[in-house]
């Protein structure tokens, strides 16, 4: 895992995902991975019968990704809360864009907190899920001890 | 339509095991490759005493359990809509630990003239102690009759 800049400010984006390719077998593999069968990410017959024109992907497989991204910058231990909305369907050969965007650092008991924007957008498509995750903060540097005081010369 | 009766009320809590093989399928899915996720000597040499859960993973075991489908509510999978998914986090879990879903129906409601119902669902994941583990949120949309819908 790589670490968060100690300097962390509003505005700093994590390092992008590289790009997702949604394949009809990555969404035979992550039903199986997840335990979700439902037939509209499986069988075109059946994503037909419900209007569409083909299979889609999980909802919960663009939420992964996000996860993904999140835990290679952020301990795992240091996500207090993760939400996301899905507002359009992933259909299957889309690639995907994962962000996430630090929008806010706010105090969290002792320590810090830090607010963070989350997105997956189709590549020339529509953003597909929003979100955001709340993250503990690692205690910021110490200020540096002035050498003039009494304390630091002992 | 779904008995509005099940707002208060839910299917029985349920107790399973995170599997550690689970966990690694789920992982090699979504490409996770932090050793922390993957090799359980790198999970401990962090501070974890097994392989944690990812952020999103207990939804999967809440889902796959028959009391986590919602067919008690007569809810039809093909008709399904994921509209909105929530974690709050008390503490990570680990491979091998037996946690307990407990799921509660905490409202139900219609738009488009009843083309389609909400089910918000809330459940609180507890450990072998009692002790808080997670809080899911999920709102499903099922439709009813509709054909061209917003949702995952």
């Amino acid at each position: 895992m790589t670490v968060l800049p100690a300097d962390l400010d509003v505005g700093f984006e994590l390092p992008e995902l590289s790009e997702q390719h949604i394949t009809r077998t990555l969404l035979v593999r992550f039903a199986g991975a997840s335990g979700d069968h439902n037939p509209i990410h499986l069988d075109p017959g059946a994503a037909r019968s419900v209007g569409l024109d083909d299979v889609i992907a999980h909802g919960m497989l663009s939420m992964g990704l996000l996860g993904r991204l999140l835990t290679a910058w952020v301990p795992v231990g240091d996500l207090l809360s993760f939400r996301v909305r899905f507002s359009a369907p992933t259909p299957v050969h889309a690639r995907l864009r994962c962000t996430a965007r630090v929008r806010a650092i706010e105090p969290h008991g002792a320590g810090r907190r830090a607010r963070l924007s989350l997105a997956v957008r189709i590549v020339d498509g529509p953003l597909t899920v929003r979100g955001e995750a709340l993250i503990r903060l690692p205690e910021p540097p110490p200020a540096p001890v002035r050498a003039d005081r009494e304390g630091a010369r002992a | 339509m779904i008995d509005p009766s099940w707002v208060g009320a839910g299917p029985k809590p349920f107790t399973v095991e995170v599997e550690a093989g689970r966990l690694r399928l789920f992982n090699q899915v979504l490409g996770v490759r932090e050793a922390v996720f993957t090799d359980p000597a790198a999970a401990r040499a962090a501070g974890h005493p097994d392989l944690p859960v990812p952020p999103t993973f207990l939804f999967g075991l809440e889902l796959e359990h028959p009391s986590g489908q919602l067919a008690e509510l007569g809810i039809d999978l093909g008709q399904v809509l994921h509209v909105e998914q929530g974690f709050v986090y008390h503490r990570t879990a680990h491979a091998g630990e037996r946690l307990t879903f407990a799921p509660v129906v905490t409202d139900i409601y219609t738009r488009q003239g009843g083309a389609l119902e909400f089910v918000v669902r809330d459940t609180a994941v507890t450990g072998a102690g009692g002790e808080p583990v997670a809080d899911l949120h999920q709102v499903i949309a099922v439709r009813h009759g509709v054909r061209d819908e917003e949702g995952a």
